[in-house]
């Protein structure tokens, strides 16, 4: 499998979706998965698959000690699996800035120089994909299409590249057409596309003229939440109800039709607070716009979150919101009905697909969602019903469901 | 000698309007007089007016000897007085023919016999009332809303003066008892039950026109042969349906119309009757008790309330309502009081359920929302506002016993008053003739 991030370090929800469909496969007994990520720290779970880091990859031969590789890189994975690797170079690459390891340096997050990075990664799949033997290649968004067609063209075995997210959710319809390019090319190439969604795949099918019968939905599910997680209380201070908006503040995730909502709730009643959670481009404009509609002193932003703020943010909210414009999948919603949060989503997720006990709106809706907000702050009758029965759903989607689907895709390409 | 009694359901809700929390304090009207209006004047059209005038060719045609019970909540009559005064008029003429029962219900096609037995009795009231303005009938027969009963319903039907009922048959509490007989409630035993025989009554309204369904097509010959090939024991035949079964359920070319109209001829070749709910029971002797301490429905395979009240959205909802019962009875705004009827109904609480979700069935083809959800946002948002208007007629800190006793006292000081101010009165013009007396005297 190749993809970009791998928790506990991750920057969205790719490495969740990454974590839990690996994990969820791993339950079945003949499946061995050797996952490839640009920069594994070394505290990743390894226990239910392998990974290999493209920092920790030779592609130019140095002559290196036991010791030395030992001392290195031993954090990340068995030494020898250096040398093995070393001896699968497969061109001279002695032009490109190397450490005193033959690796390329890689920052594993989403700089500028993205394509320099995603170019390298495909440089450096191509002597993975010469030591190890594999079925099946799997690719994670278009970060990883080029490197999986490398890959398929080098040892010949099925591709498959799974659709976390197109350029047209990223950009609102707009698209990059460099990415856009990479990503088509990846489509046209691969034996089979797998979306999480149905939204996606009709994407999929229709922007990058996909025939259906390639393209496969498989959604998304959660893992359930670990002990740590559960035990986290309440810690709002405040007496008034808090509605949420967790995630990055960019085009894509709507943001702006939250703050709208939240003035019409506002204008009527004060005994709600709303918390914007989050950083992204969108931020600064976001600040300016509540001001603006002079509702700065129920509205909040907390900045970025990580790790166990995210589910204090969480475990402290009464209402969950994501008006999202377009979103693939969206398991945030997911995750909020793990501790217990109604959510309001918009239609215009891919979550919406498989989700019945959340209220849906269209993400311009702006009336609809404000109506929500307050009927679910407002009459407990609804507050109590989505707590329990979001919870009793969301705890029946498991990702070892999802993996079943992934492998009887696998299974008719080999 | 066997007998069908066929019974056919009227209703139409008053479906709201999208109603924002924005809303609440500023906008009274609650309904969404375009859809109303269209949807009842379709099923008019389709349903109600051809039906009505088939069944009275098939009364004039048999000499009254065709017979049936129809019952129509005052919501579905104040909707067809505005917007379908036709149907109106139809129902008239039968109900002239005199082969016409018509059976009391609760005005609002409401709930209320489960949680407010004063706010049950003063519907039911209040539809004999409509009915007996309609159609110069008094009802004799009682039928609960989607035809709940239960035990303690029973009880309260009786202290109403009703010793008649109508209910469901399910299996639940007949087991392997045929609904084929006349039966009496078991803690109430003079109340006397028809049950729907659900077989029968489903092969017409839900399946006559399912060709998957090995009997397809139906006709009225071989309909009328399986209710002859039952054990002469067995005399009365309960098909109770809505009447929407003509025409809307089951659309007109179905042959519906055509089958009902062969119906009566097979059943008087075969020697079997048509009677009306209260003739069976006048006639019949109930062969035994039925018990029923949980309230059953006609809904669903479990036939109990789950469509409107198994979830908390739902039961909320509910208790929400019926919580300011007392304070609308107190007031006496006619507006409210029609508000107060139309937020009864069942259909309400129909909207909101989320049964469908898990048993994948066709529940949300009725539904004018897009979720139940978003049902019970609608609704609960009416009924804050609604709830504001009834305790914007009395201060909130009273609470009801020391309203009603304030009221009485008010009530009565005002008798007092007229008393006195009369007595004054007669004291005063005796005083002035006194006075008269004396200076005419002098």
């Amino acid at each position: 499998m190749l993809g970009w991030e791998f928790p506990p370090h991750i920057l969205g929800g790719l490495g969740t979706a990454s974590y839990g469909l690996t994990k969820g496969m791993a339950k079945q007994e003949d499946m061995e998965i050797l996952f490839v990520i640009p920069k594994p720290w070394g505290d990743e779970d390894q226990s239910f698959l392998k990974i290999i880091g493209c920092n920790n990859t030779p592609i130019v031969w140095r002559d290196v000690s036991w010791e030395t590789a030992k001392e290195r890189l031993e954090k990340y994975m068995n030494p020898e699996e250096y040398f093995w690797m070393r001896d699968n170079i497969y061109a001279d690459f002695n032009y490109m800035t190397t450490n005193d390891l033959g690796c390329l340096e890689f920052s594993g997050r989403y700089p500028n120089n993205i394509l320099e990075e995603t170019n390298n990664y495909s440089i450096v799949t191509g002597v993975i994909a010469r030591t190890y033997k594999y079925d099946i290649i799997h690719a994670h968004d278009w970060l990883t299409y080029s490197s999986g067609l490398h890959a398929k063209s080098v040892s010949g075995k099925p591709l498959v590249i799974h659709v976390h997210a197109t350029e047209f959710d990223r950009s609102r319809g707009k698209p990059n057409p460099i990415v856009y390019g990479i990503e088509k090319n990846g489509m046209d190439h691969c034996d089979h596309i797998i979306c999480v969604s149905n939204l996606t795949r009709k994407t999929v099918i229709e922007n990058y003229n996909q025939p259906e019968w390639k393209v496969s939905t498989v959604h998304n599910a959660v893992e359930p939440l670990s002990p740590e997680i559960e035990a986290i209380e309440r810690i709002s201070g405040v007496k008034e109800k808090v509605i949420t908006f967790l995630g990055r503040i960019t085009m894509q995730k709507g943001p702006e039709f939250f703050v709208d909502a939240a003035t019409q709730v506002l204008k009527r009643t004060k005994h709600i607070r709303f918390v914007m959670a989050g950083s992204g481009d969108m931020m600064n404009q976001m600040i300016r716009l509540v001001a603006d509609r002079g509702i700065a002193d129920r509205f909040h932003f907390t900045g970025f979150l990580r790790g166990e703020q995210v589910y204090e943010m969480l475990k402290s909210s009464d209402v969950y919101v994501m008006p999202s414009v377009s979103e693939p999948f969206g398991i945030s919603p997911l995750e909020a009905m793990q501790c217990n949060v109604p959510s309001i989503i918009s239609y215009q997720s891919g979550c919406a697909e498989i989700l019945n006990n959340v209220i849906k709106t269209n993400y311009w809706d702006v009336d609809a969602m404000a109506d929500a907000m307050y009927s679910i702050c407002t009459y407990p009758g609804m507050a109590e019903f989505l707590k329990e029965e979001g919870k009793r759903e969301v705890d029946n989607i498991v990702w070892e469901d999802a993996g079943k689907k992934v492998r009887a895709i696998y299974d008719s390409l080999v | 000698m066997k007998t069908i009694c066929f019974y056919f359901q009227i209703h139409q809700p008053y479906r709201l309007k999208r109603y924002r929390f924005f809303n609440i304090g500023r906008d009274h009207y609650y309904y969404d007089d375009y859809s109303n209006e269209d949807i009842i004047q379709q099923i008019a059209a389709r349903s109600f007016i051809p039906a009505n005038r088939m069944l009275l060719d098939l009364i004039n045609a048999y000499k009254g000897k065709f017979k049936f019970a129809l019952s129509v909540s005052g919501v579905a009559l104040d909707q067809m007085e505005i917007y379908t005064p036709e149907v109106i008029d139809g129902l008239k003429e039968l109900s002239r023919t005199g082969a016409v029962e018509f059976l009391a219900e609760t005005y609002s096609h409401s709930l209320s016999s489960l949680i407010d037995p004063i706010e049950f009795q003063s519907q039911v009231q209040q539809q004999t009332q409509k009915i007996k303005l309609l159609f110069d009938q008094e009802p004799k027969v009682l039928r609960n809303t989607e035809m709940i009963y239960s035990d303690d319903i029973a009880e309260m039907a009786y202290n109403m003066g009703y010793t008649k009922m109508i209910s469901e048959g399910a299996k639940v509490i007949l087991s392997w008892r045929s609904p084929n007989y006349v039966y009496k409630s078991e803690n109430q035993p003079n109340m006397k039950l028809l049950l729907r025989n659900s077989q029968f009554s489903d092969d017409i309204s839900l399946r006559f026109s399912d060709y998957t369904w090995k009997e397809y097509p139906l006709t009225a010959e071989k309909y009328i042969s399986w209710i002859a090939a039952t054990s002469p024991q067995e005399e009365v035949f309960n098909i109770f349906m809505n009447y929407e079964t003509f025409g809307n359920l089951q659309p007109s070319h179905s042959g519906i119309f055509e089958f009902m109209k062969a119906l009566p001829k097979f059943a008087f070749d075969r020697g079997i009757e048509f009677s009306t709910p209260s003739q069976i029971m006048d006639t019949h002797k109930p062969v035994g008790t039925v018990s029923v301490p949980l309230p059953i429905s006609w809904s669903d395979e479990e036939r109990d309330l789950s469509r409107w009240l198994g979830n908390k959205l739902q039961k909320s909802a509910f208790n929400t309502l019926y919580e300011v019962s007392e304070r609308v009875r107190l007031a006496n705004d006619r507006r409210l009081k029609k508000d107060w009827q139309y937020l009864q109904s069942s259909d309400h609480f129909y909207y909101m359920s989320t049964k469908h979700f898990y048993d994948g069935s066709m529940h949300s083809k009725f539904s004018p929302y897009q979720s139940p959800y978003d049902a019970f946002n609608n609704y609960m948002n009416v009924l804050s506002d609604f709830i504001d208007r009834v305790k914007a007629q009395f201060p909130d800190s009273v609470d009801n016993e020391e309203l009603n006793s304030l009221l009485t006292t008010i009530h009565n000081q005002e008798r007092e008053i007229k008393k006195l101010q009369s007595e004054l009165k007669k004291v005063l013009t005796e005083n002035e003739e006194k006075l008269v007396e004396k200076t005419s005297r002098k």
